[in-house]
């Protein structure tokens, strides 16, 4: 399986380069930007906030690459994450008004959202218990698989495996925040291939009904893949966005490798979404720097782009990074990674007697023996 | 006395101005109509929704995230079928976030056969029901435990199915629901909306009281000594006629309304089946791993030496519909004749 993802990967040059055109597109819009003023917007953001989510990018990344090799050494089951979706994934959770309830943003991730959740301010060793299932995972009790994250605290709904389902229940969400009336927003992410199910369909026919449209960033991490069936094996129309214009609704394509271009995008959408209270649909091209997921092998694929390596350059060439910077981030991150997996394999497995935990609240007893 | 339809609406507007209800929603529930069986007119909160039944769970899903109170609406449990990875969601968000977040949600939809549906508006949903962990299941057979259990069902924090036997709807109760005008057409010149322009029509909704039948509990509807009936929804009705013709011939038969499907109250069946020897369990949902199956497993396993006779399943035919025509839906659904014949064999079968 992993042979045949790679040999793919390899026949989607094609895509990384039409990727390169929307990138063009995007720094004018970047030029337009340019009236932001301090502190020397030479890339069109703060230098502060460039050099953040650089930092949060890398600490994503040396996170996922943990996680990969906890499973390669047998010490979990089954990954499945995020490399190579960072410039996308950290902007969108910088930008969230977040906490809990209905007055915040709400989240309705999907598999593949660690930098998401590492730009909120997860800590590495909480994503490094759920993956090796111990009972310390707060977002499951160490029952779930890895990346199936879940944080009430800042309206982190869980994360399921049922691909699309979350674009169908983020109209409830979305929903309740609109009679709030705080001009939070719910933002729902999947992928290409997913937008094939009706869930998808439905969450635009909901968003944008005249009687009552909602406040829903819908967006898709194209990456150009369903597990090995490529985007043309499925998609006849031109942009997966050209779906929400039957809706009248709001839409964009972001090159999601670029992290400029996401943050700036995306405030610009969340922004209009406050405001209006009306959904958009933007599409963001990203890379899968790992396959699929563990069952695929989960190894470094070489041709596709790497968004850290690439924004690396950019602060490099702006004077804002030197190598030696970057090396000494990416080693910090992964010795805190290792440190945390240390740690984490001495902490206890979930038992036998919590398995009926939690069927009902307060501890009511699901188990029909005991009715 | 309201009907069934009629006490869920007033169970509906108890909930929306008393237990902080702040959707009812599914296909034509709103205004004008108030629900194809108008079990949702004249509720405030009431609205339309697209004719999208993932949908509509869908956004149950998402209020309940929030810890926002809703009712949702299947039109038919007909159409619930595709819904039902949505459902497993519905009943496992809790366990799978160990214990983060609950979902607090209400799904109402008519289920059964009885008023000449045809194919596509007759199924069961109680055996699919109970067959999703982490749901409670509940069917009442009359218009205040409709009202106890709504009421019961929106306060309850977990994901409760309310099934509403349809041939019930219009079938009204023999106890007032309290606050209830003891009139009847009282109560429909209150809260049944006119025929015609509906556009300036507001309910004026009598001030009915807070009134719970709890989740698990089931109710004896009818007392014996001889066998016991256990049942629920529509076929309660049937198995009481069933057990007083019986009275009349000298056999004492117990019917236990069940209620709630999950939790289930085994607790009086078995102290039922304790004193009579004798079960037969009786429902409308088609016969191969039919829900009663696993009740009848159970007895087999805690009461087999107190049994006096094999332990019986009456269900429907296991076959892929249900046909319009009376002599089909007659011979597929239970009618009161099988549960005799079922009673007969069950009273005469010496051990
Ligand atoms: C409903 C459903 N069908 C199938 C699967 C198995 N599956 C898991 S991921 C996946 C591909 C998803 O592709 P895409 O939506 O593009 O997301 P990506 O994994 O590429 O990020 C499939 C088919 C699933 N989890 N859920
Ligand atoms: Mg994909």
């Amino acid at each position: 399986m992993a042979r045949q993802t790679q040999t793919k990967s390899a026949s989607k040059k094609k895509k990384a380069s039409k990727m390169k055109t929307t990138k063009k597109k995007a720094s004018s819009a970047q030029s337009k930007k340019k009236a932001t003023p301090k502190p020397a917007p030479k890339l069109g953001l703060s230098n502060e906030l460039l050099l953040q989510m650089h930092r949060l990018m890398v600490k994503s990344r040396a996170l996922e690459e943990r996680l990969i090799k906890i499973y390669k050494t047998g010490e979990a089951f089954f990954w499945i994450g995020g490399p190579g979706e960072e410039a996308y994934g950290v902007p969108l959770g910088l930008l969230a008004n977040k906490g809990q309830g209905p007055k915040h943003d709400y989240f309705h991730l999907h598999y593949r959202c660690t930098p998401t959740m590492v730009a909120l301010g997860m800590p590495m060793i909480d994503s490094i218990r759920l993956i090796m299932n111990r009972s310390t995972d707060t977002s499951t009790g160490g029952r779930n698989f890895s990346n199936h994250y879940c944080y009430p605290e800042w309206n982190v709904v869980p994360v399921g495996s049922p691909i699309e389902v979350q674009y169908q229940m983020a109209i409830g969400t979305a929903h309740v925040q609109k009679r709030h009336k705080a001009g939070a927003v719910t933002i729902v992410t999947g992928g290409d291939a997913g937008s094939a199910e009706g869930d998808f369909a439905s969450c635009l026919v909901w968003a944008s009904r005249p009687a009552n449209p909602l406040p829903i960033l819908i967006t898709v991490q194209n990456n150009g893949w369903g597990i090995s069936t490529d985007y043309d094996g499925q998609h006849g129309e031109t942009s997966i966005t050209d779906r929400g214009k039957a809706f009248n609704m709001r839409t964009r394509v972001i090159n999601g490798n670029d992290p400029i271009e996401s943050y700036i995008a995306l405030q610009e959408e969340m922004e209009y979404i406050r405001k209006e209270q009306k959904p958009v649909l933007l599409e963001a091209k990203v890379s899968r720097l790992y396959g699929h997921s563990s069952a695929s092998g989960a190894n470094f694929v070489q041709n596709e782009d790497c968004c850290i390596n690439m924004f690396e350059e950019r602060l490099m060439r702006a004077g804002l990074l030197t190598e030696d910077d970057a090396s000494q981030i990416k080693a910090e991150y992964e010795a805190e990674a290792r440190a945390a997996q240390e740690q984490v394999r001495l902490e206890p497995s979930p038992q036998k007697e919590t398995l009926w935990d939690h069927v009902y609240t307060d501890g009511e007893n699901g188990d029909w023996r005991k009715f | 006395m309201a009907n069934m339809a009629q006490a869920i609406r007033m169970a509906l507007h108890f909930g929306e101005t008393k237990l902080e209800v702040k959707d009812v929603f599914g296909q034509d529930t709103g205004p004008p109509l108030g629900g194809v069986f108008t079990a949702t007119q004249g509720v405030e909160c009431a609205w339309n929704t697209p004719l999208d039944e993932r949908g509509i769970v869908g956004m149950a899903l998402g209020i309940g995230l929030t810890g926002e109170r809703c009712v949702a609406e299947i039109q038919f449990a007909d159409y619930i079928f595709n819904t039902i990875d949505l459902l497993k969601i519905a009943g496992n968000t809790l366990w799978t976030s160990h214990g983060n977040y609950p979902m607090p949600i209400v799904l109402m939809t008519p289920v059964g056969a009885g008023i000449r549906g045809s194919v596509y508006h007759s199924h069961s949903f109680d055996a699919w029901a109970t067959r999703l962990p982490g749901w409670k299941v509940v069917i009442p057979s009359n218009p205040l435990d409709a009202y106890g259990l709504m009421l019961s069902a929106i306060e309850d924090p977990n994901p409760v199915m309310f099934l509403k036997p349809k041939a019930l709807l219009r079938v009204r109760g023999e106890e007032l629901i309290p606050g209830e005008p003891d009139d009847e057409k009282k109560l429909k010149s209150m809260i049944d909306a006119p025929l015609g322009d509906r556009s300036k029509w507001k309910p004026k909704w009598p001030k009915v009281e807070d009134y719970r039948v709890e989740i698990g509990k089931g109710k004896i509807v009818h007392e014996g000594t001889d066998a016991t009936v256990v049942t629920y929804g529509r076929h309660v009705l049937m198995c009481k006629d069933v057990a007083e013709k019986y009275a009349q011939k000298g056999k004492s038969i117990e019917v236990i309304d069940l209620r709630s499907l999950y939790p289930y109250d085994w607790q009086m069946i078995k102290s039922s089946i304790q004193k009579t020897g004798r079960v037969l369990f009786v429902n409308e949902d088609t016969e191969v791993t039919n829900f009663a199956e696993h009740l009848v497993y159970r007895c087999t396993q805690e009461l087999f030496y107190e049994l006096m006779a094999r332990p019986r399943v009456l269900a429907a035919k296991n076959l892929p519909g249900i046909g319009l025509p009376a002599e089909l839906e007659e011979n597929t659904v239970p009618q009161k004749r099988d549960i005799e014949r079922e009673l007969d064999e069950l009273l005469a079968e010496i051990p």
